[in-house]
């Protein structure tokens, strides 16, 4: 890339690591995903223009996971660094790999833009739901290689 | 309410199953997927079980596969760009030819009633016509551009050389070949769903259309030839589809695959909440504001997102479906 879209994005702080309770180390107690668990799964995911994380940008955030164990559903809502980031479906699309890594298959899974932070929040969020061209994109050597690389923990 | 009995769930894919097609006697099952194979299924006394499994025919996942009307050849869409015809003439299944043309992914492959006519479509947003002669080659007849996204899913009407295809662009668009200058051209565009459009299946006279999306609802398309007693205008002098029925609330997530079943007129939809669900027409309904009613909703048909379903062509009730979790399952259904 010949020059950054976004030359200096606002920095946020990194969450704390997670205590580890008793309840969750008691084998006896189900233990149900919940949205810390899964934006630990995302948050240390690598923006693809800066050498920070998706968290540090603030790209994700754990108030905008929501799960529900019930109905096997997540949905994850990302914030692009600026209104027309070309990154964006880039970022959803790791988003949407590592969860599927992840997550059980039971799992339904929408990553979708927060409404009213991208200029084409509508196309984006198509493409990022049709689960063909999700699809066809892994089996895409050259982009699954750019998306590993933003997953890859550094 | 009725009954949905699974048969038997086959078992041998490695990943997401694609499609399933019924082989036009009703006798044996095709399936493919993200494995790259095609298992072709057949009964030994009771039990479905694999009697063949072509590899080799593609680089990529096959998304669809689809029997000509003869049975004789089988037909393969494949993420490769390619599209692979399948005969059995040395006694085997063999690849004998290669359809390449399409920029991407192939999406879904249809034959003509009468076997003379091939149709592809692509992400690369045209639709092919492909032309079948008399020493089995494939010439393509013509490249249809008119939708403005990826085309997800092509249909010959049951009857008369007539294609509808199914895009991302939200639009259905019909196809017929002009008589003065024997080129492709599309008739009519239904312009009403509010997401891509999936699939769509006819019904048997012809004059119906059923298609399902990702705006979780489906919908049934009459078509007016001029001149009708409606009184709905026809410009052009040609025939006009309207949607006069949306079934909605009923989906709570993408619908994939739809299949109007032409012994039994029931309607069969598989759906990304992992349930099958079937619709009939009311006794009392008019056909032109008709109304349906879901007659059985089969919860946990499969683990994951059923991505394709089809109505047995000879054995009333029998229903074959595809699904994620990597299964494809026969049910028996009882009114």
């Amino acid at each position: 890339m010949d020059q950054l879209e976004n030359i200096n994005p606002k920095l946020y702080d990194k969450t704390e690591e997670r205590d580890i309770t008793a309840e969750e180390e008691d084998e006896n107690v189900v233990d149900e995903f919940d949205s810390r668990e899964i934006f630990d799964m995302i948050r240390s995911i690598n923006d693809p223009e800066h050498p920070l994380t998706l968290e540090q940008l603030n790209v994700v955030e754990q108030n905008l996971v929501e799960v529900d164990n019930m109905r096997n559903r997540v949905i994850v809502k990302f914030t692009p660094t600026i209104p027309h980031c070309s990154m964006a479906t880039l970022i959803g699309l790791s988003i949407r790999v590592q969860l599927l890594r992840l997550l059980p298959p039971r799992f339904k899974v929408n990553v979708e833009i927060s409404p009213g932070t991208h200029n084409s929040e509508h196309a984006i969020n198509k493409q990022l739901a049709d689960k063909e061209r999700i699809a066809a994109a892994m089996e895409n050597n050259h982009l699954i290689e750019v998306i590993n690389e933003c997953i890859a923990f550094r | 309410m009725g009954k949905l009995e699974l048969v038997q769930s086959l078992k041998g894919h490695s990943g997401r199953v694609w499609d399933v097609c019924w082989h036009p006697q009703g006798n044996s099952l095709a399936s493919c997927g993200m494995d790259k194979t095609i298992y072709i299924w057949g009964k030994v006394g009771s039990r479905w079980t694999i009697k063949t499994k072509l590899t080799d025919g593609h680089q990529r996942t096959i998304r669809e596969i689809s029997w000509s009307p003869d049975g004789n050849y089988l037909a393969s869409a494949s993420f490769d760009a390619t599209t692979a015809i399948w005969d059995k003439k040395s006694g085997e299944f063999e690849c004998n030819a290669t359809l390449e043309g399409h920029e991407n992914e192939v999406k879904s492959v249809s034959w003509s009633k009468s076997g003379q006519l091939l149709a592809t479509c692509s992400r690369d947003k045209s639709v092919w016509i492909w032309l079948v002669t008399e020493d089995d080659e494939f010439e393509c007849a013509s490249v249809l551009n008119a939708h403005t996204q990826d085309v997800k899913k092509v249909a010959w009407h049951p009857h008369v050389d007539i294609l509808a295809s199914a895009s991302y662009d939200n639009t259905i668009k019909l196809f017929k070949e002009d008589e003065v200058d024997s080129d492709w051209m599309c008739i009519a565009t239904l312009d009403s769903h509010e997401s891509t459009v999936w699939s769509l299946a006819f019904d048997r006279t012809g004059t119906r259309l059923a298609s399902c999306s990702d705006d979780q609802t489906v919908k049934i398309w009459q078509e007016y030839l001029p001149g009708n007693d409606q009184g709905i205008a026809t410009p052009g002098n040609e025939p006009v589809w309207k949607c006069v029925c949306t079934l909605s609330g009923y989906h709570s997530r993408t619908i994939y695959d739809i299949s109007w079943c032409h012994l039994t007129d029931l309607i069969a939809t598989a759906c990304g909440d992992d349930i099958i669900r079937i619709f009939k027409e009311n006794v009392d309904s008019n056909p032109n504001e008709p109304t349906f009613s879901l007659l059985y909703t089969c919860h946990k048909a499969h683990s994951q997102d059923v991505n394709s379903i089809m109505w047995n062509p000879c054995l009333a009730g029998f229903l074959a479906s595809a699904s994620d979790d990597g299964e494809v399952k026969i049910w028996k259904f009882d009114e």
